[in-house]
């Protein structure tokens, strides 16, 4: 059987599902048995150089690049799956969504406590190289499609794993309830 | 201030369990319920804070903020919606000086909109202090607006031309109008003389069980919506354990495009209260309460010099009718505008002066039911109809409807027609029949029921009024084919879901939330397939909510999805299933670029 293809990205997310990711250990080693990594932080292969199988995304969209680099995903992968909170949900970026923009902003950079003496020019970062803050932080369904989600913050080493290897193999997923418990 | 608290407590005996009189009447005196008032009320009742903080947050009309000198709650019903109703809107807010949802910066005026408030047959109207004021116009709202200016009081603002019938009558003085345009051979017969069926039942020496026999051999099911055999249910709750039991009359009429009650209340009060009587006599219930929704507030008065009357003539109180024994007192529990109070476990639950959500069952309200009594909830229809059959029999009332569903239906038609309003008709009269009887032309859709019953297509307009076709709490509302079915009907109901949902099951309160967002999503042409078969798929979720409302509360989508397909694709047309089409990255960055801008 050919080697699936995967691809994963973090976004708007802390690394801390790639993280759990590798918690899979050793298994490590079975993975390169199982799959062939293109674009991921994994391998540092920066830009895709085929088509994938499976698109792995950690994280929400907080600004443009976020969103080219999705849509980028999406063009490139068969199947895109969302893992973790911050992908599913927006996460611990999307609390500032109950503040406009504007205001997240200037506190950030003008009347924060920490900025507030030392921004002179009172200026909001500007560079046109930097990417642009969307006006909230989006989970990826709500910009392209998602075929499969992973809930968890992060999801657990074991559930990640077992995602992987039933696309891979197109074995049946087990889903014990404790992942899929809602209270 | 203090005093009008306190005296106001005292005249219900400081009974935590009246609650929402107390609210209603603080309110009424004060203009709204402050933090203080709210401490006041608790320390007096001896509950805690947190108790009167529910019952007041529950309701639309307690408000915790002053709400204007003169409060405004203009209705924002589908039906409304037909009317031109941005036209009064925006003069409202002009006028006023405020937008909605505010009060004007002198505290004068308060702007507010309000789900149906039973009018639909006289749109657009408004509530304002109390009062209902129908068929506005801009110029009409200009000329209320300039009178709060020039301080006049409600009653100026109303003027002097009332509606039809009692609606007139010196202690109502409204200017809403009954539109009864075909009176049938149960309810509108006009043949009924108060006490009819109390004299029946003493002359026939009828027994409790003998007038639950016949109601039962009459067959009447429950006009409320549920069609449950009446006769069933006073049995069940004449054998319940418990003492005092009681009768509800349930006027809360909270399904948008029904206002049946308000006519039946207007103009045959005393047979909806010799109803009340009967059911009481059958049932051994002692107390009667009739439950109003507030929307008809402006009926209180009369409503309760009616009681009087009967009191005097001895239709109500101690050994009516000459009968030693036969005790019956009504009282008027108003609501506080909140749909899912109609529920009869929730109307309980209110009538006691608590938030008004739906009680888990079993137990039924017929085992244990107001303050854990014994209690039956009939709609004010069904209480109707009992006297005639009484009075009549059973077999006189059997002659009428068809084979499963007997006697008359009092449906409230508004929407695109010409003539909106009160048709009482023998049960099998097909859609067709009373487009025609209507004068409704061009017709896109009949919403059947409600919100909560179906939408219809012309496919169907063949079908039947019955039971065991198309069953209906009497509301039908008609759609012309100039309507945006899906934003100016099915949209407006997704909000009203939304916002009348009680929130204590998880599916009725996010599942009408996020329907109303993917609708809104539908209607502004950005949604795709998987969308609308998202919404078909919440569809048994729903089944598993607590109560009616939840259970229905897709009903609107759902019904249009399977009626009017081609509108719904027709919207998704050509869009990515891949890329949401709802996700716009100009505008996702456009208050970046305006904050790096200055
Ligand atoms: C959300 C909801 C709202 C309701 N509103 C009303 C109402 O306004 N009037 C009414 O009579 N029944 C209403 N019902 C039905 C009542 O729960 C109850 O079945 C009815 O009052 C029983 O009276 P009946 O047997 O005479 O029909 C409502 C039910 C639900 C679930
Ligand atoms: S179904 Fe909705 S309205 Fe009914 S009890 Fe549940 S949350 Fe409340």
């Amino acid at each position: 059987m050919a080697k699936k293809i995967i691809a994963t990205a973090s976004l708007s997310g802390c690394f801390g599902c790639h993280m759990s990711f590798l918690d899979i250990d050793a298994k490590i080693l079975d993975l390169i048995e199982l799959v062939e990594f293109n674009k991921s932080p994994i391998d540092d292969i920066k830009k895709f150089t085929k088509q994938c199988d499976i698109g792995l995304i950690e994280g929400g969209c907080c600004n443009d690049e976020n969103v080219h680099n999705l849509l980028d995903f999406r063009k490139n992968c068969k199947v895109l799956v969302s893992v973790g909170e911050c992908a599913i949900m927006g996460g611990l970026p999307a609390l500032r969504n109950m503040v406009p923009l504007q205001e997240c902003l200037e506190e950030a950079y003008l009347n924060g406590p920490t900025v507030r003496d030392c921004n002179e020019n009172k200026i909001i970062p500007n560079d046109p190289e930097l990417p642009k803050i969307l006006n909230k932080v989006y989970p990826c369904h709500e910009i392209v499609k998602i075929d499969y989600f992973l809930p968890g913050c992060p999801p657990t080493a074991e559930l990640i794993w077992n995602a992987l290897v039933t696309l891979a193999t197109g074995a049946e997923l087990k889903l014990p309830y404790e992942s899929v418990r809602f209270d | 201030m203090g005093e009008t608290v306190h005296a106001i407590i005292r005249n219900y005996n400081g009974d935590p369990t009246r609650l929402m009189d107390i609210l209603i009447d603080i309110q009424s005196q004060l203009g709204y319920l402050s933090e203080w008032t709210i401490e006041q009320i608790a320390k007096s009742l001896d509950i805690p804070k947190i108790d009167v903080e529910q019952t007041v947050s529950f309701y639309h009309f307690f408000t915790k903020e002053p709400r204007g000198k003169y409060t405004v709650y203009l209705n924002n019903s589908v039906v409304t919606g037909f009317y031109k109703v941005d036209e009064i809107v925006k003069t409202f807010e002009k006028e006023a000086g405020c937008s909605f949802g505010r009060v004007s910066p002198d505290g004068l005026i308060g702007l507010f909109s309000t789900a149906c408030i039973g009018m639909s047959d006289q749109e657009p109207a408004a509530i304002i202090n109390e009062q209902v004021f129908t068929r506005l116009t801009p110029d009409k709202v200009k000329t209320l607006i300039a009178g709060m200016k020039d301080g006049k009081t409600i009653e100026q603002l109303k003027g002097s031309s009332y509606g039809d019938g009692q609606n007139a009558n010196p202690l109502m003085k409204a200017t809403v109008k009954n539109h009864i345009r075909k009176k049938g051979e149960v309810i509108f017969s006009g043949d009924y003389t108060a006490g009819d069926a109390l004299r029946k039942i003493k002359s026939a020496k009828m027994s409790s069980n003998d007038v639950i026999d016949i109601v039962k051999k009459s067959s009447v099911r429950g006009r409320g919506g549920a069609g449950f055999p009446t006769g069933m249910k006073w049995e069940v709750a004449r054998k319940a354990q418990g003492e005092p039991k009681y009768i509800f009359c349930n006027a809360d009429e909270g399904e948008p495009g029904t206002f049946k009650d308000r006519v039946i209340l207007t103009e045959e009060p005393k047979l909806v209260f010799e109803g009340m009587t009967i059911a009481g006599y059958a049932v051994g219930a002692r107390y009667g309460i009739l439950y109003l929704r507030n929307e008809y507030m402006y009926m209180k008065k009369y409503l309760v010099s009616i009681l009087q009357d009967m009191e005097r003539d001895n239709l109500l109180g101690t050994a009516i009718g000459g009968k030693n024994g036969f005790n019956f007192d009504i009282r008027i529990q108003f609501g506080g505008g909140a749909y899912v109070c109609g529920e009869e476990s929730a109307l309980i639950e209110s009538a006691e002066g608590k938030r008004g959500e739906p009680r888990d069952r079993p137990p039924f309200p017929v085992e244990k039911g107001y303050l854990q009594k014994p209690t039956v909830v009939n709609n004010v229809e069904t209480l109707c109809t009992v006297v005639k059959i009484i009075t009549k029999g059973h077999e006189w009332y059997n002659t009428i409807g068809t084979r499963e569903s007997r006697g008359t239906k009092v449906l409230s038609i508004s929407g695109d027609c010409e003539e909106p309003g009160i048709y009482e008709i023998p049960w099998g009269f097909s859609v067709n029949d009373i487009l025609k009887m209507t004068g409704a032309r061009d017709v896109q859709a009949v919403q059947v029921g409600g919100p909560s019953g179906s939408c219809i297509a012309a496919n169907e307009f063949g079908r039947t009024l019955a039971y065991e076709d198309l069953a209906t709490g009497g509301s039908l509302i008609i759609i012309g084919k100039n309507r945006d079915l899906l934003k100016d009907v099915v949209l407006n109901f997704a909000e009203f879901f939304r916002e009348e949902s009680c929130g204590s099951c998880v599916p009725c309160r996010a599942l009408t939330g996020m329907s109303k967002l993917v609708m809104e999503k539908i209607v502004s042409g950005k949604a795709t397939v998987s969308d609308i078969d998202r919404l078909v798929s919440w569809a048994p979720i729903m089944k598993k909510n607590r109560c009616g409302l939840g259970q229905t509360a897709l009903n609107p989508i759902l019904t249009t999805i399977k009626n009017f397909r081609h509108l719904y694709d027709e919207k998704v047309k050509g869009n990515s299933e891949i890329i949401n089409p709802a996700f716009n990255l100009a505008a996702a960055t456009a208050d970046y670029e305006a904050a790096v801008k200055n």
